[in-house]
């Protein structure tokens, strides 16, 4: 791995309050590295733990997943399903051979634009040490 | 869908906010040869008219029939391009924003790292945009009624408008009676007008009004539904006297067994109140209210002989049976009006809040010198030895705002004014007190603020610069210390009296409002609008509007300018008598369906049911949504099993592609 490997990093953010946090780092003008995509869905429940490792087999080095705080989620029980589904995919991990660094949870409210940064720089940094991600075959998709 | 997709592309400037760190150029090359896209162009502002009208201008000469703008979040002008392109005649969801500015232009520094990762951006949403379905926006009927949570000037205001304009209101307030914060204080700055003669005919009109259910000692319990069909439940709390019966004679409180004992709420603990109590006398409505905490006789369950209160009341109101009652409704908007609590001092133990009963708080020196207080406006204090008038008063502002210790970033923007309000008031009373201010800055913002300013100064009180360090005892007097930053003199002021100028908190039980409405909160832990500037009413749930400092600390004219505010966006479900429902919501294939229920018992909104169809003959099982209940969170379809249900415009057919966009493009 050379010392400027840079992580290509997928993230599924729920609309109301990651995807806002994240507005709201940019409207705060909070900088933070580059490498992360942000894919909107209006919930953390939404995203099927597949995504996570269909984003990986795509050519993602790591994935982040990021909804509303327990207890605050805009369709009230979303993030829950979101925490066990996920969590299990992360137990998971390490049994199909994917270093549990490359993939991260995260709760981050409409508020938290500092928060944001925190959260992408430690996604970053852990995709980073777990280096270039070589593990799925590639299924090319002809879209 | 078989129209062959024709995808225009924008590329917003932004002015420079986005074409500083992304070069939008190169951006709109690179889009051209993307697959099915037959159109890239840059705009300076693609939000402005023009922007739109190259937009709408296109789809009429190329035929385009899917537009990706790449320009702020999705969250600020998808509404604003759906719009445009509705207007044009195609489908408004057949849009898909790029938000390379908020996520984009304003995080990221270098220009490089900007347009590549802008490419990636729009790369995925041009592949996603191509998959979209064309929706159907449906309308439901409203209720035309209002729920106003939070009966203070800001509440009242809300529900008055709205009663006004015809509708019905339900206005619930959790204490005994409405007034809230205001009627608390004895003048206001800078006209000094008397809080309680311009608030109290409020409080009467609010409770007299025909289309107004006020309900007082009362808390919502649930809220259930959508913007236009909000069901609420409320739960009126057992006063333990007949409503209808009270006439607030007040006999009751004169004989109760245990009268004066405990510490009055509405003068700050300062006055004391029986366990059967009207808050103060100007209560509305009129109706005494027995605590259940302190009354003997519903502690102990024996009370003398006899409760004294049962003995003496006149209409026999008094009522030991009574339960709590739930009262439900239905309503098309709801205002949060819960107000603010005055910062605790005692988070400051350098001040001796807690320890000298001559350092007091804002809202204590207001009780003080209202006429209608415990001291009946007589300026007098306890300094551990005997009651004073004091001669020496210090004043100290921004105490709990604008200081990280405690967590208040933020300034509560009365504090200058009313500290000045007091400040004057004190020198009407007692016009030989020396009186200093310790500040760290004056913030006369508002109307008549600097003037007002200018007049307290005048009125010989000395502003000291300086945030005071400790507040401590030596013999009678309390020394403040503290540097005048002025002068580089570190001082200690020996005084009778501290006023601290406490700041304005979040309420300590926002909690429960909030997860009964699903809102936000800011930074500041107020509740969060749903834009700062734009949507400074609104909150994230629709239907659900923000007045008062339950949305960040003000005075009252702003207090009641946002009132007035979120009353006439309120009023726009209600008077419009229907209100779009949700678009994007799940549906079922009921071919691929096997009928597990798993998204059935998933749905947090109930929204999905299991009915029988014939499916190649044979009676089946199968899910089916109720696009009325639904709310497009997508659970159901993380957990189908045979990908089944999906949500419309979040189907694992149109992200998939934006997660294989994003992963190829290393």
């Amino acid at each position: 791995m050379s010392a400027n490997y840079e992580p290509n990093i997928v993230a599924f953010l729920c609309n109301w309050c990651s995807y806002a946090g994240a507005d709201l780092a940019g409207t705060s003008r909070v900088s933070y590295p580059a490498n992360i995509q942000i894919i909107r869905v209006m919930c953390s429940g939404r995203v099927n733990p597949l995504y996570v490792m269909n984003a990986l087999q795509q050519g993602a080095d790591g994935v982040l997943v990021s909804g509303c705080h327990p207890g605050d989620c805009h369709y009230m029980e979303g993030n829950y399903y979101a925490r066990r589904r996920l969590g299990m995919l992360k137990d998971l991990m390490e049994f199909v051979g994917v270093d549990p660094k490359r993939f991260h949870m995260s709760w981050v409210s409409a508020s938290e634009g500092h928060k944001w940064k925190e959260v992408v720089e430690k996604t970053v940094e852990d995709a980073k040490e777990a280096g270039p991600f070589e593990g799925f075959r590639r299924r090319q998709i002809d879209w | 869908m078989t129209e062959k997709a024709k995808v225009g592309v924008y590329v917003c400037h932004c002015g420079i906010n986005i074409s500083s760190t992304v070069d939008v150029d190169a951006v709109a090359e690179f889009a051209e040869k993307l697959p099915n896209v037959k159109v890239a162009r840059t705009y300076s502002y693609m939000c402005s008219d023009p922007g739109q009208v190259l937009i709408k201008k296109d789809i009429e000469e190329h035929g385009l029939n899917r537009i990706v703008v790449a320009s702020c979040s999705p969250r600020m002008h998808e509404p604003t391009f759906r719009k445009a392109i509705a207007d044009a005649g195609v489908n408004p969801y057949f849009l898909e924003m790029a938000n390379i500015r908020e996520q984009c232009s304003w995080v990221h520094e270098e220009i490089e790292e900007g347009t590549a990762k802008a490419k990636k951006l729009l790369t995925a949403s041009v592949a996603k945009v191509r998959l979209l379905e064309a929706l159907e926006q449906k309308e439901v009927d409203a209720e035309p009624a209002a729920l106003v949570i939070g009966a203070g000037i800001a509440g009242i205001q809300s529900a008055l408008d709205i009663a006004d304009a015809g509708f019905q209101v339900y206005l619930v307030e959790k204490t005994p009676s409405v007034g809230g914060r205001m009627a608390q204080l004895d003048k206001t700055f800078p006209t000094l007008d008397c809080s309680a003669c311009i608030l109290t005919p409020k409080m009467v009109d609010a409770a007299n009004h025909p289309n107004i259910e006020l309900l007082t000692y009362s808390e919502v319990e649930e809220v259930n539904g959508f913007i236009g069909n909000f069901e609420v439940k409320v739960r009126k709390k057992a006063r333990y006297v007949d409503f209808d019966k009270c006439t607030g004679c007040g006999d009751c409180a004169k004989e109760c067994r245990v009268k004066d004992r405990f510490p009055n709420e509405f003068d700050q603990g300062l006055g004391k109140r029986s366990a059967i109590y009207l808050p103060f006398p100007q209560a509305v409505p009129a109706k005494y209210t027995i605590d259940p905490e302190n009354c003997l006789f519903l502690k102990k369950g024996k009370c003398g002989k006899n409760p004294k209160c049962q003995e003496v009341c006149g209409t026999e109101a008094i009522d030991f049976e009574q339960e709590d009652e739930f009262v439900e409704f239905k309503v098309g908007a709801i205002i949060v009006a819960t107000g603010f609590d005055p910062f605790d001092p005692s988070r400051k133990p350098e001040y001796g809040y807690d320890d000298y009963p001559n350092v007091i708080t804002g809202m204590e020196m207001e009780r003080l010198v209202s006429a209608s207080g415990p001291t009946e406006g007589k300026v007098k204090v306890f300094n551990g030895e005997e009651e004073i008038e004091p001669k020496e008063v210090a004043l100290i502002k921004c105490v709990g705002s604008r200081d990280e210790s405690v967590g208040n970033e933020y300034c509560s923007r009365v504090c200058c004014m009313y500290v000045a309000k007091q400040a004057h008031l004190i020198r009407d009373k007692m016009p030989d007190a020396n009186i200093r201010i310790y500040y760290m800055d004056v913030r006369a913002f508002g109307k008549g603020f600097e003037e007002f300013y200018d007049r307290v100064r005048r009125e010989n009180v000395r502003y000291i610069r300086g945030n005071p360090s400790e507040i401590f005892k030596r013999g009678n007097k309390l020394v403040v210390k503290v540097e005048d930053t002025l002068t580089s003199t570190p001082l200690e002021d020996e005084v009778d009296m501290v006023v601290l100028g406490v700041g304005l908190e979040p309420r300590a039980d926002m909690r429960g409002v909030m997860e009964l409405l699903r809102l936000s909160q800011s930074p500041d832990k107020f509740f969060l609008e749903a834009h700062p500037k734009l949507r400074p009413v609104d909150t994230a749930t629709d239907g659900v509007f923000l007045a008062g400092c339950a949305q960040g600390p003000k005075d009252i004219p702003d207090t009641v300018a946002q009132a007035k505010g979120a009353a006439a966006s309120a009023m726009i479900p209600l008077a419009r008598g229907k209100v779009p429902i949700n678009a994007q919501v799940a549906i079922v294939n009921e071919a691929t369906c096997r009928g597990c229920a798993f998204c059935v018992n998933i749905c947090p909104y109930t929204a999905i049911e299991m009915v029988t169809v014939n499916r190649f003959g044979n009676e089946v099982e199968v899910a089916r949504v109720n696009e009325a209940l639904c709310k497009g969170c997508g659970s159901c379809a993380a957990a189908c099993l045979s990908d089944s249900i999906q949500p419309k415009s979040f189907r694992d057919s149109q992200i998939l592609p934006q997660i294989a966009a994003l992963g190829v493009m290393k």
